[in-house]
């Protein structure tokens, strides 16, 4: 993992105690709260509907377990027991009070976290791959280019007010995790003809109110021009980027107003004066950077196990958490372990503090002391053995986070939404509960196998609904929650925007509307078809049919 | 004219308030000062959005409620939401300092 240097430490501590200034004036009248409000923010404090609620950067969501004790321990003496893991692989606590809040900062500074740059109109917390370093489809770690995107990114003076905020995500892997094409700038890293390692740069993807799939602006890009290029975008989008309108801020619209193949040569030109300047990484440079990501020392190993598949074969509920939670790792005798943070009737991506502890305890006993948070909300422990997985699931288990459904259905995206959030419409949270409730029967959820439902209490998509298999989005209709429902959308590597099916479902008929396209979806699908190529065989038609053609 | 209330968030910890029928802020919907002229309504914003209130609460505004019983109740879903809490039960239902059955030996 990255360990902080000596500016960074001094960086995040001038930071504290200049926000407890701030907060102090602000406490003492000295500041309104209209000149707070934009200091606070950049801290990641808003205002909620009930409380305040900080947001804590996970940096592309690698914690280690020491960190995962102090978000435990905020947690408990700061808010009330519990944290929520977010879809930009970060944790929101909900209930922080104002004057604690500086507490709190000087608190996770101590183990190199805080809370600059995740809100705001600035580059936030890059994004990544949850089994980076262990997936055995990646080119390279993509970690490593995230911290070199957040040590640039951090406080970068031209950058601090950009037309609006901006999200950055990298892959190493074929198979996308990270969403790189709905991101304002999505990086893939590729092999050019000559084996050489750099990124397929994707710019102007997004979610919000004008979803838009990310466009290739350049098929190959070195890595030692990263950020240069990085910059030579953000520059333009700076420059050219609506600052008339919210709406039309992101650079997803000035990417489609301008057209890719302008937007490309307004691009280029900027990068021609500053490809060869002191953003140019040194190779050197990079190295040191891996150094932090090398893998841990694996030990040589079979790839079958056999004590694992004994206990597979006695132990039905094990059998069925490694067959959806286990993933391949790229070293014999390894796999990736995803812990679901969607039990049944729960909200998606909450955790308690004594389930927090609990899974830096494992961590540090079986997968080196190191826990990603994924934009899906769950975590992964990314290298445990396969002889350890029987002791690590025992230990989930008794913290009741041993649900197996990563990838089912009940593993829903859902923003916090009319429960918690001041812009949303509707209730998110709840209605994915009862989904997860009318679909608590795992054995059917197995037959369903994968589908994405995501869920989003208002227009912004913080849910991701657009990206969904089956997307839902919370509007008011005449004060009451209403969710239009959107189908056939996908984040990976084969992104798509879901269609709207049609007139919008009350909540109580929300749920029965999902269960008619499952059933739908069951009843329309060939031998080993996913959700996706259903639907794109048989198109929107039968799923309306059995929608509305009772109403 | 629609019977109004004005609320706020408390600035010290962000929780609902509103301006009490008493004088001051309380965390009670009941306890309300209902506003039923649109004069008085806009007085009383007036008194909250002032340097020596915004000592105490953040972001005042008037919202409608149904009073036509005698009980003060929000006519908007967020309202109802902001009055009593989430919906949910939060932090997979535990709440600070409780263990799972499990672990409670």
């Amino acid at each position: 993992m990255y360990r902080y240097d000596e500016f960074d430490h001094t960086l995040v501590n001038e930071r504290v105690h200049q926000f407890r200034d701030q907060v102090e004036r602000r406490l003492s009248g000295e500041l309104t709260e209209d000149q707070f409000k934009p200091l606070r923010l950049m801290n990641g404090l808003y205002l909620q509907l009930h409380a305040y609620m900080l947001r804590v950067a996970v940096p592309y969501g690698t914690l280690s377990s020491t960190q995962m004790r102090k978000l435990a321990y905020v947690a408990r003496r700061y808010d009330k027991g519990y944290g929520h893991f977010t879809t930009r692989q970060n944790i929101q606590f909900n209930w922080p009070k104002l004057e604690e809040t500086p507490d709190i900062l000087a608190d996770l500074a101590e183990v190199e976290m805080h809370a600059i740059q995740t809100s705001g109109n600035c580059i936030r917390n890059t994004t990544s791959d949850q089994f980076a370093g262990a997936a055995a489809d990646e080119i390279e770690d993509p970690r490593v280019y995230c911290e070199i995107i957040r040590q640039w990114s951090t406080l970068h003076p031209e950058f601090t007010f950009l037309p609006r905020k901006f999200k950055i995500a990298v892959t190493g892997a074929d198979h996308d995790r990270a969403a790189v094409r709905v991101h304002d700038i999505g990086l893939q890293m590729c092999r050019n003809e000559a084996g050489e390692v750099g990124f397929e740069v994707v710019v102007g993807g997004g979610l919000g109110r004008t979803p838009v799939i990310g466009q290739t602006i350049r098929e190959f890009l070195p890595k030692q021009h990263l950020l240069s290029y990085l910059e030579a975008i953000l520059r333009v989008y700076n420059q050219l980027g609506r600052r008339d309108n919210l709406y039309k801020a992101r650079i997803k619209i000035l990417v489609r107003s301008e057209g890719i193949e302008s937007f490309r040569n307004l691009v280029e030109e900027e990068w021609s004066h500053i490809k060869e300047s002191a953003l140019q990484l040194p190779l050197d440079e990079i190295a040191r950077i891996e150094n932090y990501f090398s893998p841990p020392r694996y030990e040589r190993l079979d790839d079958t196990v056999r004590e694992l598949e004994v206990k597979r074969f006695e132990d039905r509920d094990f059998a069925s958490w490694v067959r959806t939670n286990v993933s391949t790792h790229k070293q014999p005798g390894y796999a990736v372990a995803t812990i679901s943070l969607k039990p049944t009737g729960k909200p998606p991506g909450d955790a308690s503090a004594w389930q927090m502890d609990a899974v830096a305890d494992l961590a540090e006993s079986y997968s080196h002391s190191e826990i990603r948070v994924t934009h899906e909300q769950n975590l992964v422990l990314a290298h445990v053995k396969k002889a350890d997985l029987y002791a690590l699931w025992s230990g989930l288990r008794d913290v009741e986070l041993a649900t197996p459904n990563a990838g089912l259905l009940s593993d829903m995206i859902a923003c916090p939404g009319l429960d918690y959030c001041n812009l949303a419409n509707a209730r998110s949270i709840p209605v994915a509960q009862r989904i997860s409730e009318r679909f608590s029967d795992l054995e059917r959820q197995h037959d369903i196998g994968g589908l994405k439902i995501k869920i989003s209490g208002c227009i912004n998509a913080c849910g991701h609904h657009h990206v969904g298999h089956i997307g839902l989005l919370g509007v008011d209709k005449k004060g009451e929650e209403f969710y239009q429902i959107t189908l056939g959308g996908s984040a990976d590597e084969n992104t798509a925007i879901g269609k709207i099916v049609g007139p919008a479902f009350s909540y109580d008929d929300v749920v029965d509307a999902v269960e008619d396209i499952v059933d739908t979806y069951l009843e329309y699908r060939s031998d080993g078809e996913e959700f996706s190529d259903t639907f794109r065989r048989v198109g929107l038609a039968p799923f309306k049919e059995k929608l509305y053609a009772a109403h | 004219m629609t019977v109004q209330i004005l609320t706020a968030n408390r600035l010290g910890d962000g929780a609902v308030v509103y301006r009490a029928q008493a004088g001051g802020w309380t965390e009670r919907l009941s306890e309300s000062l209902v506003l039923v002229s649109t004069e008085d309504a806009a007085e009383t914003l007036a008194g909250a959005e002032t340097p020596e209130a915004s000592l105490e609460i953040v972001g005042p505004y008037l919202m409608p409620v149904d009073n036509s019983d005698g009980e003060i109740r929000p006519v908007e879903t967020r309202e109802f939401i902001r009055a009593k809490g989430p919906s949910v039960a939060f932090g997979n239902g535990h709440q600070a300092e409780n263990t799972p059955l499990s672990l409670a030996g």
